[in-house]
């Protein structure tokens, strides 16, 4: 991926304005020596020579730790896997709960799916709406929340669901339930 | 959600979970409390007894055990294909990459019953002498893949898992690999790529699974529940099993129903019950509204109008029969207020994001068919629109690699034939069929106030 090659920078900035200054994703970056025990013990699940099976939980592992996943990051889980950066770059961008762009501190992902939305999907994601001032897709100009839409949880009866960081599912979401969840969102 | 009613239960007997309450209020899921359950006693004994894998195998044939994942397929019959005698790697592998809309069993059962999943893999590795597994569970419930990885820590430690169980000499690793967000990995061969490190795009089949799977090795693949009915079936005999359901339509299956019920969650119940009696243990439709449609058997299964499904009972057979599939066992309710344009509009919207991209057919078709419906349902239909549909759905269909094609174009091709009014409606008069002021009136935020008992 030499021509993807990018300048060594202490920040970034994307389409939706977030920067994230903390972290340098120059020539400098690497991944915390924590994230990298957590991606042994990912390795050591599969047979010998296929190291390659562990970049999903890998690349998940450093969007952990770093909040989304830059590129950087992508490169550095393939150099540790030791495959092809555009191997790992593939499998980032290929499933959708990797983010490859900055995101709120609390990503709020809404199911709109069918069974969803005939039990108040398309109703919560109004109501996030609204009450969030950001159309989906979107993230607050604070940059603590952003607003996606999501596919099938495989948890729809539980209508509406909401799916906190990639992390948490958030069940049964009326209003008031909502309400409550973004309170306790520092 | 929770399994919110049984009739006579097999796999989720004494397990009930709170559909109000968070993981964390859940009991019953550990180690202790299966094994109190009578858990592990199969494997125990097959390992014991050494019995031959070719019994354990016929044991499930005579069960008549059909896979739960979508397509039926009876489970001994898959596991005779393995060539056991084959030297070499093998693999079992777990597809709980449950994402297909409608369908919510499997995360219930790793939830509340997770060791009967590793009790079954570990039996369903004898079977086909596998030394080694994975269950792929979707990304999206996190906190469940962590739930399982907790189990496997508790049967790893008891000596149910790992090197030489229980001093019989067989060895079995299993592990938890976890999916990122695509529904597409639910496919088998997408999902053997996708633990392979790879993106989740199906392979051609043949070769199948059971040559070629997971790195190249015979590798068997079954569903969450498939594997969660194995320990059962071995306990209470296959026959008993298949006798729990009716003739080619073995024991019981967790049915998810969603849409507009009074509450909406997990049954088990005999295979073969009609339609109408989980209806009424779901608590009937919301409002006491008029039934308008069932989606069957998830997403992919084509739509029944009220009147056909009223007169359904639920297996394998009879619903084939009555013009759908039973599928993953995913009941999609929707009452008199539902926009049948509409709600095949989301549908369309979802396979069109989902396809892999690898076949033209399915990439651009699915396209085609969301964009005719999206401008049916915005009023700017034309007088030919529903002939694209047909056509663009009946050039998916069959033309390519993996079944995702034809899931698109079952559900178009369904809603056009049996709600061809509405579509009709929708096009020449640019508004809905269902009167404004009760659209999608049964829709809107809805929770289960009341626990049941079967
Ligand atoms: C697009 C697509 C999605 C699928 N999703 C799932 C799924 O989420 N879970 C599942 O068990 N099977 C799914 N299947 C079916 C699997 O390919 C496979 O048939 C199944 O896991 C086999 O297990 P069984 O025989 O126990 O049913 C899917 C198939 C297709 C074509
Ligand atoms: S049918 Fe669709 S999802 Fe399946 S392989 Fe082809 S493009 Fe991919
Ligand atoms: S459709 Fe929303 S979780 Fe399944």
């Amino acid at each position: 991926m030499t021509t993807m090659k990018e300048k060594p920078m202490t920040q970034t900035a994307s389409a939706n304005g977030l920067e994230r200054p903390e972290r340098d994703f120059g020539e400098g970056f690497c991944l915390s020596g924590e994230t990298l025990q957590k991606f042994d013990r990912e390795i050591a699940k599969y047979p010998e020579g296929q190291r390659r099976s562990a970049v999903m939980a890998c690349l998940a592992l450093a969007q952990e730790e770093i909040g989304w996943l830059p590129r950087k990051a992508v490169e550095a889980v393939a150099a540790y896997l030791g495959i092809p950066p555009i191997a790992a770059w593939e499998v980032a961008t290929f499933y959708n709960m990797y983010d490859l762009e900055p995101v709120g501190r609390h990503k709020l992902t809404v199911c709109t799916g069918l069974p969803c939305a005939l039990s108040g999907g398309v109703h919560a994601a109004k109501y996030l709406q609204e009450k969030l001032g950001i159309g989906l897709g979107e993230t607050t100009p604070d940059g603590k929340f952003t607003l996606l839409e999501g596919e099938c949880m495989g948890a729809c009866g539980d209508a509406p669901v909401l799916l906190m960081n990639n992390r948490r599912m958030c069940s049964f979401m009326t209003p008031e339930k909502i309400d409550q969840s973004l309170e306790g969102c520092k | 959600m929770a399994i919110l009613g049984a009739i006579q239960p097999i796999l989720t007997a004494g397990l009930r979970g709170d559909a109000l309450q968070g993981y964390g209020a859940d009991a019953g899921w550990r180690l202790a409390d299966y094994a109190g359950r009578g858990g592990y006693a199969a494997l125990k004994r097959i390992l014991a007894e050494k019995t031959p894998p070719e019994a354990v195998i016929a044991e499930i044939k005579a069960s008549v055990l059909r896979g739960r994942g979508g397509a039926g397929f009876p489970t001994g019959l898959k596991w005779s294909f393995m060539p056991r005698s084959l030297p070499g790697d093998k693999y079992v592998v777990c597809n709980t990459d449950e994402g297909e809309p409608g369908t919510f069993k499997d995360r219930d059962l790793i939830r509340l019953n997770p060791h009967a999943v590793i009790e079954g893999m570990a039996i369903g590795a004898y079977a086909i002498g596998a030394n080694r597994g994975y269950n792929y569970i979707h990304g999206e419930i996190w906190e469940l893949y962590k739930r399982f990885e907790e189990a496997l820590a508790e049967a790893r430690q008891a000596g149910l898992i790992g090197e030489n169980i229980l001093g019989s000499g067989f060895s079995f690793e299993l592990f938890a690999h976890h999916g990122y967000g695509a529904y597409i990995c639910g496919e088998e061969t997408a999902l053997l790529e996708s633990i392979e490190g790879k993106k989740g795009q199906p392979r051609f089949k043949p070769p199948f699974p059971a040559s070629f799977g997971l790195y190249g090795k015979p590798t068997t693949i079954n569903n969450t529940e498939t594997f969660a009915s194995i320990p059962f079936i071995l306990n209470m005999g296959g026959e008993a099993f298949l006798n729990a359901g009716k003739p080619n339509n073995g024991g019981t299956k967790l049915f998810s129903v969603s849409g507009h019920v009074n509450r909406p969650g997990n049954y088990e119940i005999p295979l073969g019950t009609p339609f109408a009696r989980l209806l009424e243990l779901a608590g009937g439709t919301r409002g006491g509204r008029k039934l308008k449609a069932v989606i069957p058997g998830g997403s992919s299964s084509p739509v029944l109008p009220a009147d056909i499904i009223m007169d359904t009972t639920l297996d394998y057979d009879s619903i084939a029969k009555a013009g759908s599939m039973l599928g993953s066992g995913a009941v999609i309710v929707m009452d008199e207020t539902t926009c049948m344009v509409r709600a095949l509009e989301r549908l369309a919207y979802f396979y069109h994001e989902e396809s892999c991209g690898q076949c033209t057919p399915c990439r651009e078709g699915t396209g085609w068919l969301h964009d005719v419906i999206h401008r049916i349902e915005h009023g700017e239909g034309r007088p030919d629109d529903l002939e694209t549909l047909t056509h663009v759905a009946g050039n998916i269909s069959g033309r390519t690699i993996c079944a995702l094609g034809d899931a698109a174009a079952m559900p178009v091709q369904s809603f056009v034939k049996h709600f061809r009014d509405e579509f009709l409606h929708h096009i020449e008069h640019k508004t809905c069929l269902v009167p404004k002021d009760v659209q999608w009136a049964g829709s809107g935020f809805h929770t289960i106030t009341q626990q049941v008992s079967a």
